[in-house]
């Protein structure tokens, strides 16, 4: 198992770090207690934006809701930052640090306009009004629903929705936010602009994200991928070095982006492209270069004559 | 069915009246029910009804809105007057059989019906031209001396506005689950009553079961946005009371005193 970066970064440089971290939720009596997450050590670099996999149940949204102190490890650690997330003094200190975007955007959604939704935490954290004011116009525009400031948000679609709600995490300025299966319930043109501003918070904004999701084609995008099973994580790399091991992740009840599986299909049937093209456009050159290549050797054999 | 509701409903617009803190409207309206209970005489009601017509005109709510937001109450505004009618002792007009209606009664009737309408026109301006969110901000601001007595009005008002929040998202899934049960042969619009009424039952436990995962939901995503109870929050938008409401506080006093002195000098 590849640890990523580890070795060039200090442990100061970890915006999120788990230790150890074992949780369950509390046993009936007589039982066991299953342990939803065994042993998660991770963690997350400062400006990276970094994809967790795992099928239903693997323990990822679990693991998600530590880093915002929602539930406390039952061993082991979570530092945020350095602060440790069991520590309650803290807990309001993390929750700034650590935003958290949840996959319903309807139940996230506070206020019945927009602009107050997006002003419900600088005002929980009791900013003066015109700091809030600014901060509410400046995470607006972040996401492209400035616009829609004074709107109802049950008339949005549920892209939009979800906009608001991240404009909302965004007004707490925070260093990470963790998405947890953000598009899951968006339609194909809401998920686009979804993942578009939450590739955009990393690169333009500097945040730290951790995107918890089960759509390959959103992992793409990611700088690395852990892939979680059983409360563990089992794989952890660049996406290429990830997608290029589609057993092992079938293993996991994982599959892989369609790009891959149709270079994967192209090779079995004898072109010779590489499994490492995963965005669409990477994978149309490295078609084109197959093929190209295929007929120009047809030519020379004299295959195409007959 | 469903989209009939109006209870709550906010025209967004921008007049004299809905620039009004939130603050003074309920406390206009509060003095306009009081004032409508204490009112006697023909002078009093025009009195009344003249500053409710100019309320009302400066708002641009326009008539129709209003009038619709009384027709469900129709029926009970029918049965009082009617009460008023037959009821009431005095000069008899008319005698039929056992029914004797009264000059008393009769004018009794006009009285009532003319004071209910007046009260949920007056009531329902309110709601039409105040936005929820500054609504339940001006009953919090209102109520605040009460919190000296432990009285949890921050949460009170928090509550509110995330009722009045959810209130369409519920209604569109009651339509949904509606659907998704007519589909299934579920039958809403044939039977008695206790038929009609034990058929909504299919709706109620899914919409329930709905609600409380929502709830249960929504409480996660308010505590991960830092909400910690009312201590030490502030808001964006701070209510201020600006020259125009002091005048229409004053006209209100006005209103209120005029009120009280034609009752004193009518008989």
């Amino acid at each position: 198992m590849p640890v990523v970066y580890s070795a060039q970064r200090g442990a100061a440089d970890a915006v999120l770090r788990a230790e150890g971290l074992v949780f369950s939720y509390k046993p009936r009596e007589g039982e066991l207690p299953p342990r939803v997450l065994d042993g998660v050590d991770l963690s997350v670099w400062r400006g990276q934006l970094v994809a967790v996999l795992g099928h239903n149940g693997s323990g990822k949204s679990t693991l998600a809701r530590h880093f915002n102190a929602l539930l406390a490890p039952v061993c082991g650690r979570v530092l945020v930052d350095g602060m440790d997330t069991s520590d309650e003094k803290l807990t309001l200190d993390i929750r700034r640090h650590v935003g958290m975007v949840f996959q319903n955007p309807d139940n996230q959604i506070v206020a019945s306009v927009v602009e107050e939704d997006v002003a419900f935490a600088p005002e929980n954290l009791g900013y003066p009004s015109d700091e809030i004011r600014a901060r509410v116009d400046g995470a607006l525009r972040t996401v492209g629903m400035y616009e829609y400031a004074k709107h109802a948000p049950h008339l949005l679609s549920g892209g939009q929705k979800q906009r608001v709600a991240i404009a909302g995490v965004l007004a707490m300025e925070p260093k990470c936010v963790v998405f947890d299966e953000p598009t899951a319930m968006l339609d194909p043109r809401g998920r686009e602009s979804v993942v578009n501003i939450i590739r955009s918070l990393c690169d333009d904004l500097g945040v730290t994200v951790v995107l918890i999701t089960h759509h390959m084609e959103e992992a793409i995008l990611a700088d690395r991928i852990v892939v979680m099973s059983e409360g563990r994580v089992v794989m952890d790399g660049r996406p290429r070095e990830i997608f290029t091991q589609p057993d092992a992740l079938q293993g996991y009840g994982l599959g892989v982006p369609e790009t891959v599986s149709l270079l994967r299909g192209l090779r079995e049937d004898g072109f010779d492209v590489p499994l490492g093209a995963l965005t669409a456009d990477e994978c149309a050159d490295a078609i084109m270069t197959a093929v190209g290549g295929a007929v120009l050797s047809g030519c020379e054999n004299g295959d195409v004559a007959d | 069915m469903l989209k009939d509701i109006t209870l709550g409903q906010y025209f967004p617009d921008d007049t004299v009246v809905h620039r009004l803190d939130p603050r003074t409207k309920l406390v206009l309206t509060l003095v306009f029910i009081a004032a409508l209970f204490v009112a006697r005489g023909i002078v009093s009601y025009a009195l009344m009804l003249a500053a409710l017509v100019c309320c009302i005109a400066a708002s641009r709510v326009g008539a129709r809105a209003l009038l619709k937001s009384i027709r469900p109450i129709i029926a009970v505004i029918a049965v009082t007057a009617a009460l008023n009618v037959f009821f009431t002792r005095g000069t008899p007009i008319v005698r039929l059989w056992a029914i004797t209606i009264t000059r008393e009664g009769l004018i009794g009737a006009a009285y009532m019906v003319t004071r209910l309408v007046m009260l949920i026109s007056g009531t329902f301006l309110l709601t039409y031209t105040t936005s929820p969110i500054s609504l339940t901000d001006g009953i919090e601001s209102l109520l605040a001396p009460l919190k000296r007595i432990k009285l949890p009005v921050h949460e009170f008002a928090m509550m509110m506005s995330i009722a009045l929040r959810f209130i369409p998202t519920l209604i569109e899934e009651t339509d949904k689950i509606m659907s998704a049960q007519k589909a299934r042969g579920a039958d809403f619009e044939t039977g008695s009553l206790i038929r009609r009424a034990r058929a909504l039952l299919p709706i109620l436990i899914p919409l329930f079961i709905s609600a409380f995962r929502r709830a249960d939901e929504l409480a996660t995503a308010m505590e991960s946005r830092c909400y910690h109870g009312g201590e030490g929050r502030t808001r964006m938008k701070k209510l201020a009371m600006s020259p125009g409401d002091y005048i229409s506080l004053v006209c209100g006093a006005a209103l209120a005193l005029a009120v009280v002195l034609t009752n004193m000098a009518a008989p």
